[in-house]
């Protein structure tokens, strides 16, 4: 084999983003078509709209979430920060006399702090990640109540709520944030040092060590991306319900984790992409969606979205084991 | 006259409870091939991680082209022109092969990384030093040697002064060993100095221009190869002499106990056929991937066969899992100790009983007095050392380790005892004992599959050799054939 055809041969992405979601495109597709045929508005163009703008949160908590799973770990703060987040706007804009601009900038900087300190006290200390976000969970949790008193607080601040509900043309404006973060994210992840590293440490910890990748300042980086997004999310929610609860986010950072697994990365890390992420995000999506066209209860949407969850996450499994059993025989020898 | 590229003076290095390096000193020179030897437990990989800027050593000086080399940065040691090859592999399996050389050293162009470039730069490196890699190919589904071949193109992704290679050749073929002594002799040529830290002293006799010996964490001497016997070498290494390697006392019966017929599964092994008799050691050679292992994880009950019989005794056996195979009377040593073998957390003891836990709990009740009398028993007549058996078996010797994974499987009383590459790892002393305990187990009428890579030591504890080659059995030789000649023509 000379340099030259070792290089040349590269897939077309377009292909290879079909080829590695195959399954959950498939599962994506049988869904559209059963809730298609048993209603008729749900491919309407108002309603995809809709699914869309409700999935954003979501996505913006899984986008961050993807890349903490890549690397091995998990932030199970996301949704306490998100309603710490939404409720710190609300009661800051409510009491205190400060622009807009302002009270968003501390909220996202509080927000990147816990990320911050998620990432550092885990990469330092070695403490499982999962231990330090339930601690930041439930810490974040409680103070969200705080300082609401566990009421919701509403907005009346006009510019945010236009944030919240906003739209250019027949698109809501969250799904401008959505799409405008997948980018970032996606090129964050492809097409920087900083990406590759991501995935170096979840897929060999000890590896990426001895290569010289610094991995605290990775980790702490990877931690406070989560932070920032699940902050952002809150923002935006609480524009959008004209208010800052401290119970939205409950449940949250599950949603965020199923849909990344779903997606198809693996729970040990340095398998995943933002693409596969989206993909899990629609799905969820999709499925609320159609559940509550079909007037499902929301007490059965539960069992359903677990059983799907399981059931994707099953398939993957089982496809991943057969691809395996090809394994690929490469014969060193040729030349001297 | 050599110019030196590295000097240690004086290093020293303590955990909580052992001092691995006393004081010792490492001169490299430049262009040179360094072997560096010594038992386990002797601070080889200590001085490796002091180097590599894992550890900082506790006092000493260390130059590195005259200049002093700082300590405990990892990315340091790489700036300065200092890679390693990891014993363990340290690769990203789900990495592209070109994604894993150039690990940690991606090139980018104004903080945006380029696939292409790293790709054309791997490609150069993997060119320069003659060897042929599936740049595209994700790097955990090759072979464990290409994957070593991985690891080596790594090295050299960053314009290394000095390579150090930790045991490179523990899972090579002997061909890919010659493949890597030509890297090696390739290096030289460039004035990059190799530092080979091996076990195999018929390599560091081969490749080495000097070599260093430590013992229990302290210098005893750095002298030429050139001249030097291997005797010599074991005992700077080990303090005394060692005369002989390998004990054969047994003698092997006419009871078969043992038959497999035909034996065949898709894509691993087909129509394997042989006999075992009881008090025989019956050696498997051929090069990694002929499916010594398959074969062996099928007697074992680990994978189950799509074709052939297995007869234990004369009747007809197929195991779905291990456990009905250890009912059988059939017990495997695996061949990675670390991943396949020991509970690394746990004690000596609790290791040792894990597979005859049955014998002494019943229910909710553990009789101690019977527990204790098993692990006793393995304690003493393996000859295990370790302070007590509470001791966290992940802080013993490999040899050690590898006697408490034996004492695991003998405490089953098994027929047939199944051992995959045995003494990998392990040091020459540990090696010795053994093969003296192979040679023990047989006497007492255990029949003995011997699964090694290494032809001297297959030669030396077999009565006869099944050679494999592509999944299937290519020749049976008997003792008077035995032949490193005739073993690798059947293996290639």
């Amino acid at each position: 084999m000379t340099e030259k055809n070792l290089i040349n041969r590269t897939v077309k992405p377009g292909a290879d983003y079909v080829r590695r979601n195959s399954g959950i495109l498939i599962g994506l597709l049988v869904m559209v078509i059963i809730v298609s045929l048993i209603s008729d508005n749900f491919l309407k163009t108002s309603n995809i709209l809709n699914v869309f703008r409700q999935i954003s949160t979501n996505a913006f908590l899984a986008f961050g979430m993807t890349f903490v799973i890549l690397t091995g770990g998990i932030d199970l703060s996301v949704g306490s920060v998100l309603a710490f987040s939404g409720v710190f706007t609300a009661y800051a804009l409510a009491n205190w006399q400060l622009p807009l601009w302002v009270v968003i900038g501390v909220a996202l900087f509080l927000s990147v702090a816990v990320g911050i300190f998620n990432g550092a006290v885990s990469a330092i200390t070695g403490i499982a990640p999962f231990v330090v976000t339930l601690s930041t969970q439930t810490i974040f949790q409680g103070v969200a109540k705080l300082i609401s008193n566990g009421m919701p607080i509403r907005v009346t601040e006009q510019t945010l709520v236009q944030i919240g509900t906003g739209y250019v043309g027949p698109i809501a404006l969250p799904i401008i944030y959505t799409i405008a973060i997948m980018f970032i994210c996606f090129l964050l992840l492809n097409k920087t040092k900083f990406g590759r590293n991501v995935y170096a440490i979840g897929g060999n910890r000890m590896a990426a060590k001895f290569a010289g990748i610094k991995m605290i300042r990775t980790e702490v980086i990877v931690y406070a991306i989560s932070g920032f997004l699940s902050g952002a999310a809150g923002i935006v929610l609480a524009g959008r319900l004209s208010a800052g609860s401290p119970n939205t986010g409950d449940g949250y950072e599950l949603d965020a984790i199923a849909a990344v697994v779903l997606g198809g990365a693996s729970f040990t890390g340095g398998v995943g992409t933002i693409g596969g992420t989206l993909l899990g995000v629609i799905v969820i999506g999709v499925l609320n969606n159609g559940l509550n066209m079909l007037n499902v209860s929301s007490f059965w949407q539960y069992v359903a979205k677990g059983i799907v969850i399981f059931l994707a996450v099953l398939a993957d499994v089982i496809r991943k084991k057969n691809q395996e059993k090809k394994k690929i025989k490469i014969q060193l020898e040729k030349k001297g | 006259m050599a110019v030196v590229l590295l000097e240690a003076k004086g290093v020293s290095k303590s955990f909580p409870g052992v001092k691995a390096l006393d004081k010792v000193d490492l001169v490299i020179h430049e262009g040179e091939v360094h072997g560096l030897i010594g038992e386990n437990g002797a601070g080889k990989s200590t001085i490796i991680k002091i180097l590599a800027g894992v550890y900082t050593p506790d006092e000493g000086s260390i130059t590195f082209q005259g200049e002093n080399l700082g300590a405990g940065n990892i990315e340091n040691m790489l700036n300065r022109g200092i890679s390693i090859i990891y014993q363990e592999l340290c690769l990203v399996p789900y990495l592209k092969v070109y994604e894993n050389i150039m690990l940690g050293n991606e090139p980018c162009k104004r903080g945006i990384y380029s696939a292409k470039e790293a790709k054309r730069r791997a490609a150069q490196i993997v060119e320069k030093i003659g060897i042929d890699l599936p740049l595209e190919a994700e790097t955990g589904k090759l072979d464990i040697a290409v994957q070593q071949m991985v690891e080596i193109a790594k090295a050299l992704s960053r314009n290394s002064k000095l390579i150090i290679m930790d045991e490179p050749t523990s899972s090579l073929t002997n061909r890919e060993v010659e493949k890597l002594y030509k890297i090696i002799e390739n290096l030289k040529k460039q004035n990059i100095s190799v530092l080979f830290v091996s076990h195999k002293l018929e390599e560091i006799q081969e490749i080495c221009d000097r070599i260093t010996v430590f013992r229990d964490g302290q210098f005893i001497e750095t002298r030429d190869t050139k001249g030097l016997s291997r005797d010599e070498m074991v005992y700077s290494m080990v303090g005394r002499e060692i005369t002989n390697y390998y004990t054969t006392t047994h003698v092997p019966t006419k009871e078969k106990i043992l038959e497999v017929r035909n034996l065949g599964k898709k894509g691993m092994l087909r129509n394997v056929s042989f006999e075992l008799y009881k008090g025989e050691v019956l050696g498997f050679a051929g090069l990694i991937g002929a499916g010594r292992s398959e074969m062996a994880q099928i007697l074992f009950g680990l994978y189950t066969s799509d074709e052939g019989e297995i007869l234990v005794n004369g009747k007809k056996r197929v195991f779905h899992n291990p456990s009905e195979a250890v009912n059988a009377g059939i017990a495997m040593v695996p061949e990675n100790r670390k991943e396949q073998g020991i509970i690394p957390q746990m004690g000596v003891g609790y290791n040792i009983t894990l597979s005859v836990l049955k014998q002494f709990i019943k229910y909710a009740r553990v009789n101690k007095n019977r527990e204790k009398s098993i692990i006793d028993k393995y304690f003493t007549s393996l000859r295990i050392k370790a302070s007590s058996s509470e001791q966290i078996i992940s802080n013993l010797s490999g040899g050690n380790q590898q006697k408490a994974i034996f004492g695991r499987w003998l405490a089953t009383n098994p027929q047939i005892l199944i051992l995959d590459e045995p003494t990998r790892g392990i040091d020459i002393g540990a090696k010795t004992e053994i093969y003296s305990i192979i040679d023990e187990l047989a006497k007492q009428g255990v029949a003995i599959i011997m699964i090694s890579s290494e032809l001297p030591e297959v030669m030396n504890t077999s009565d006869r050799i099944v050679v494999m080659k592509h999944g299937t059995v290519s020749a049976t030789l008997n003792k008077e054939d035995f032949s490193q000649e005739k073993i690798m023509h059947n293996s290639l």
